[in-house]
């Protein structure tokens, strides 16, 4: 037996990450000094927890090489600014880009939206000029196109959902047209898990010479995305959900695109030369990244890149869908309870209601559980205005979750249920 | 933790939750205004009559959990008959029960004694500050129409 293959092929050894993540073993609603429940965390779609190696490392780099980046000939900012620019070059790796020069550093996601919008949208985009998005996006692929469109009079235009949750891409096609001139769209919902065909959305609005973005806040932690075969234009992720810290997020961008972009943030560090007779700004990515970043964040981010190249991105992807398959399957049983969301290949996202319960009730009751779900209008109230609801609850797996964590999370809604006679 | 559950949703929370009573738009009502929680997605819409400052009439409409439902429906029902200015005393007095220990409660007025019995059912949300909102948000909204504005939103809180 090649014990050195069997390695690779068996099982994910879900245990054994689970001891990588401290906040795990911990219980909540403790009592006088008694141990409550064990945390049952379901809510990583909204922010995942971070793996022992992720916090080691900041505080060693806070303990041992912390120094401002970029300037400086003194050895700790050389140090630092290394390891910084490190990240860079890892994050291009993790989303296949052609080079670290395409990776922008942001503080969130969303920032990096307004990034785009601000940049890109304010010079290339005029009144009458359209954007196309989908009904799912969250309020960060909605609202900085809406202050561009107050701003510069754009149109906003919505390629709908079917009822399974599945992108219409006929309507796409037909919205297409030659006043399109950005398209931004979710790769991975956070509500329903629905993931859209990147690459034809992208194939369709190449045809017409439009450029697209991708918000893959959602769709990078579940998946191996690969920016050149997509052909995404711009792609944005999020360093809090991929097992990395807060204030850290990336915009991909092609760098023909980013080279003709003016500067979002003035400040520090993007400039070549300042002086009151003008001033010139550095090539991309620096031009984008004003003031001193989340350094020791963004060390922290490098180390959750690894962290999920070690495990493997497709292993990592196989157990969250057997999770996602194990949980669909227990939850269905549960009379009354309704699923949003039924895509083919859909990430590990789960959004439900149940019969004569609002989700807030639903999300008190089974937290006394320790099941950690997040219940409301997840950042997507127009997906809920499409579904007809106020709100869902929403249970989200992440690479550390387990079979026995779906059961718990079953038996609660099951004890909810029961609480309310519903 | 259970007891706290119960605590929290007494029967008479789910009956009002379930059924809540004044859920109707009055044809008379001359005030309204909306309380939201933009974070769980709870709407509603509460309606007044109000004649010579007094609350003729008082409903309600919308959606929301058991919680803000069961509050809202409550509510209605305690403000009914109530000068404006005895319906924002008993606000005041209701939210210190849902916010404040016994001892930081504070004298906004004569209230109603048997109202605030009434609503000490729901002095539970004080174990669950996530909760304080849902069970405050038709006050507000209710606030808000005496005050002759027309929304209110749980973010106040």
């Amino acid at each position: 037996m090649d014990t050195q293959i069997l390695d690779h092929t068996t099982a994910f050894d879900v245990e054994r990450v689970r001891a990588d993540f401290p906040i795990l073993s911990r219980t909540v609603h403790d009592r006088k000094g008694k141990p409550g429940k064990p945390l049952v965390y379901l809510d990583s779609a909204a922010s995942a927890q971070k793996p022992r190696q992720v916090i080691d490392a900041m505080t060693r780099f806070l303990e041992e090489d912390y120094s401002n980046i970029h300037r400086g000939v003194h050895f700790l900012s050389q140090t630092a600014t290394d390891q910084f620019e490190a990240v860079r070059v890892k994050v291009a790796k993790f989303l296949n880009a052609p080079s670290e020069r395409n990776i922008v550093f942001t503080r969130s996601a969303t920032e990096a939206v307004n990034l785009v919008a601000s940049s890109y949208g304010r010079t290339f985009l005029n009144e009458g000029d359209e954007i196309i998005v989908s009904v799912m996006e969250h309020h960060a692929n909605i609202v900085p196109w809406q202050l561009l469109q107050m701003e510069k009079g754009i149109r906003i235009k919505v390629v709908p959902v079917d009822d399974f949750g599945v992108l219409d891409l006929d309507a796409y096609a037909d919205l297409l047209s030659d006043r399109t001139k950005l398209v931004a769209m979710t790769h991975c919902s956070n509500v329903l898990g629905t993931v859209t065909p990147a690459k034809i959305i992208a194939k369709l609005a190449h045809e017409r010479g439009i450029p697209v973005l991708f918000d893959g806040s959602q769709a990078a932690v579940h998946g191996v995305v690969d920016v050149q075969d997509i052909d995404a234009d711009f792609y944005i992720m999020t360093g809090h959900k991929l097992y990395g810290p807060t204030g850290t997020g990336v915009l991909y961008g092609k760098y023909d695109l980013l080279k003709k972009m003016p500067p979002y943030q003035g400040g520090g560090d993007m400039i070549e030369s300042v002086s009151f007779e003008g001033t010139t700004f550095k090539a991309p990515p620096a031009r984008f990244e004003a003031g001193t970043p989340a350094i020791t964040e963004v060390i922290g981010l490098g180390v959750a890149l690894d962290y999920m190249e070690t495990l493997g991105r497709e292993a990592i992807a196989a157990h969250e869908h057997d999770l996602l398959q194990y949980a669909t399957q227990q939850l269905s049983q549960i009379d009354g309870l309704r699923i949003y969301g039924t895509a083919p290949g859909k990430g590990p996202i789960i959004s439900f209601t149940l019969e004569g319960v609002h989700p807030h009730d639903l999300g008190t009751i089974v937290d006394q559980y320790g099941v950690a779900v997040r219940v409301g209008r997840h950042c997507a109230e127009p997906l809920m205005e499409r579904f007809g609801v106020g709100a869902t609850a929403r249970a989200s797996f992440a690479l550390y979750n387990t079979r026995a964590e779906a059961d718990a999370l079953v038996s609660s809604v099951i004890a909810v249920k029961e609480f309310f006679g519903a | 933790m259970m007891d706290e559950l119960r605590e929290l949703y007494q029967e008479v929370i789910l009956d009002h939750g379930k059924n809540p009573r004044n859920f109707r738009h009055p044809d008379d009502a001359n005030r309204e205004a909306k309380g939201e929680n933009p974070m769980c997605g709870d709407r509603f819409m509460v309606y007044l009559k109000l004649h010579g400052g007094v609350i003729e009439d008082v409903a309600f409409q919308g959606r929301g959990c058991a919680i803000s439902t069961a509050s809202a429906s409550m509510m209605t029902e305690v403000v009914k008959g109530k000068s404006e200015t005895e319906a924002k005393a008993l606000f005041e007095t209701f939210h210190d029960l849902c916010t404040k220990d016994e001892h930081e409660h504070c004298d906004h007025g004569p209230v109603d004694e048997e109202a605030m019995e009434k609503l000490m059912v729901l002095s539970g949300v004080r174990q669950f500050p996530v909760r304080v909102k849902c069970a405050t948000l038709a006050w507000h909204a209710l606030n808000a129409a005496i005050e002759g504005e027309d929304k209110a939103s749980s973010e106040s809180e």
